[in-house]
């Protein structure tokens, strides 16, 4: 953030302006009174804060989610959540996917920023198309994916017509490959969402700076490697932490398409929580698991954003 | 820009043929949709020899898309309001100030950006439940305003951290009170961010999913997401009909988003910059 460049200080009765900029004590009357961010506090609080330490601290008892009482007993959820496979598996997946997604969204994202940042004649079409999937309801593409990918549905016969037949699959049903193909779902989505943020740091980069590494005679890889990439530091930043966030939290589609079948092969920590909590009434046991995806955010994301931080410092 | 060269054109086919891959899932969600319920031999591929808007009209009708669009709209048009106001006042003394109240207060907003809401999910919902909330949807506009309020207190410090003071300090020694000061000079200045704060958010809660299908179920109040999702259940194999409801349900943001395409990219864009 650049500094404030020093505007006019507003005057009354022609007395020397009024000391400018930060860090120093302003006349109390020009100071904004500090309860303004009380509604928005008492909302945030009511909404996040107190139900997520209230959660934090249900993770510890044995509640139902129902009874009256419940009591407190350590670490006994966390213990049978390290004992039961399915919530293992669960963790697993979750990390699959967030890492998946993370690294195919981005670099399709990546691909189609640098193809539309060109003198091509369709690139505003295209960038508003590319981008349109990430807008639709998360549902509804969900839906529209089970679809394509059922065994009689689009995706099978599209590989007929084209010859390759062989490759027909039951891709929710398999449980080999469902996992992929939400994560495909998920790629497809917001690979566009991507784009457009790269596609800005590719129009901040001035001009001149393309036209220098011309004259140089540097490649086109080269020039992407060596001035391209680095300039785009803050893009990749927050693509990166978008991508890892939104995987690691991901419910709406897996649910939709698979409810985390077949067998388990695609549940996620989120499915789990929704099962344990509002089928099962395991509401505890719920909490533990949130407890522990939380603890995985705020750890890889943490551990991501300084790496990146870092990266950016280095090409600055 | 640099000149059309034939590796250009290269480049243009290629990814127009990338788009058509992308677009290939809408092409047959419109096939499906306009397919007579008793055309069913012909290939998914295909689009139908006489297409018919019944599935429209069925769909209309049985997953009573109409109050959910009534409904979706209301919560998204009162949380909006609330965010961009509250949070807007919320982060003028933030970026103002230096104070140790005015870091910690930022910081905790800026954990709430982390938290995944599944840990507040359960106890919200319990809470919600003994203030008798439940299947109303003001419940939503709560959850909402609170649930977007560190995301939206984050875009307007960032702006407001870049705006010079002139302004509003001219209006407080002209007389004018803070809160005036905020509506009549700050507020109008902020016009830019506030329109991305609209943006992100009308997506964000026009498309929520999880926290409707809780605290709506059987209610009978549904917003279009849930609707959708118990249209499908119901109907689940009669893909036609079933694609007719999703294209409904998705017309209000589409548009949206193809009428002002140039600003709701933006927003996504340039809106996390700060």
């Amino acid at each position: 953030m650049a500094p404030h460049a020093p505007g006019v200080a507003p005057t009354k009765g022609g007395g020397p302006p009024p000391p400018r900029g930060r860090g120093r004590t302003r006349p109390h009357h020009l100071s904004v009174p500090w309860w303004f961010v009380l509604p928005a506090l008492a909302f945030f609080a009511f909404v996040v804060l107190v139900p997520a330490l209230r959660g934090a601290m249900y993770s510890f008892t044995d509640w139902d989610g129902l009874a009256r009482e419940y009591s407190f007993v350590g670490f006994d959820q966390y213990r049978a959540l390290l004992a039961d496979k399915g919530a293992r598996g669960a963790l697993l997946h979750t990390l699959v996917i967030a890492f998946a997604v993370t690294l195919v969204q981005n670099l399709v994202g990546l691909l189609l920023a640098l193809g539309v940042n060109t003198a091509i004649k369709s690139r505003n079409v295209l960038r508003v198309l590319f981008f349109a999937p990430a807008v639709i309801t998360p549902v509804v593409t969900a839906y529209l994916w089970k679809y394509l990918y059922s065994p009689q549905g689009a995706l099978n016969s599209a590989l007929d017509v084209l010859g390759l037949g062989a490759w027909a699959q039951d891709w929710l049903g398999d449980s080999g490959i469902a996992l992929w193909s939400v994560v495909a779902v998920i790629v497809w989505q917001f690979s566009g969402y991507s784009m457009v943020i790269f596609l800005a740091g590719l129009q901040s980069i001035p001009r001149e700076i393309y036209e220098a590494s011309d004259m140089d005679g540097a490649g086109p890889v080269r020039r992407f490697w060596h001035i391209v990439r680095p300039m785009l530091a803050p893009a990749f930043t927050i693509n990166l932490m978008l991508s890892l966030i939104g995987g690691l939290k991901l419910f709406d589609q897996v649910w939709v398409m698979t409810q985390g079948g077949p067998g388990g092969a695609t549940d996620t920590l989120s499915t789990v929580i929704y099962r344990e909590a509002f089928q099962f009434n395991a509401f505890a046991y719920s909490t533990a698991m949130a407890v522990v995806l939380t603890l995985f955010v705020i750890v890889s994301s943490g551990a991501q954003y300084g790496y990146l931080a870092r990266q950016e410092r280095k090409n600055a | 820009m640099k000149r059309y060269t034939w590796r250009t054109g290269v480049l243009e086919a290629v990814m127009i043929v990338t788009a058509l891959i992308f677009a290939f899932p809408v092409y047959i969600l419109f096939v499906q949709a306009f397919r007579p319920a008793d055309d069913t031999g012909a290939s998914p591929l295909v689009p139908p020899a006489r297409p018919t808007l019944d599935n429209f009209a069925q769909a209309w009708n049985q997953a009573s898309l109409g109050p959910a669009i009534v409904n979706s709209a209301l919560v998204t048009v009162g949380s909006i309001a609330l965010l961009v106001v509250l949070s807007a006042l919320a982060a003028y003394p933030i970026a103002r100030s230096t104070r140790t109240w005015s870091r910690v207060t930022f910081a905790l907003f800026m954990l709430g950006l982390l938290v995944p809401f599944q840990l507040a999910l359960i106890p919200l919902y319990q809470t919600m439940r003994d203030l008798g909330l439940l299947g109303d949807p003001l419940s939503l506009v709560i959850y909402y305003t609170g649930v977007q309020m560190p995301f939206s207190v984050f875009l307007y410090t960032g702006f407001l951290r870049g705006l010079d003071r002139g302004y509003e300090e001219a209006a407080m020694m002209d007389g004018a009170g803070p809160l005036r000061s905020f509506f009549s000079v700050v507020l109008p200045l902020l016009r830019p961010i506030t329109g991305t704060v609209i943006i992100l958010n009308v997506i964000f809660v026009w498309n929520d999913f999880l926290t409707p299908l809780l605290y709506l179920s059987g209610s009978g109040e549904q917003t279009i997401p849930v609707a959708l999702f118990g249209f499908v259940g119901q109907y689940v194999s009669q893909w036609p009909l079933v694609f007719a409801g999703l294209i409904i349900g998705s017309i209000p943001v589409l548009a949206v988003y193809f009428a002002m395409q140039k600003r709701v990219i933006q927003g996504f864009a340039g809106g996390l910059k700060g």
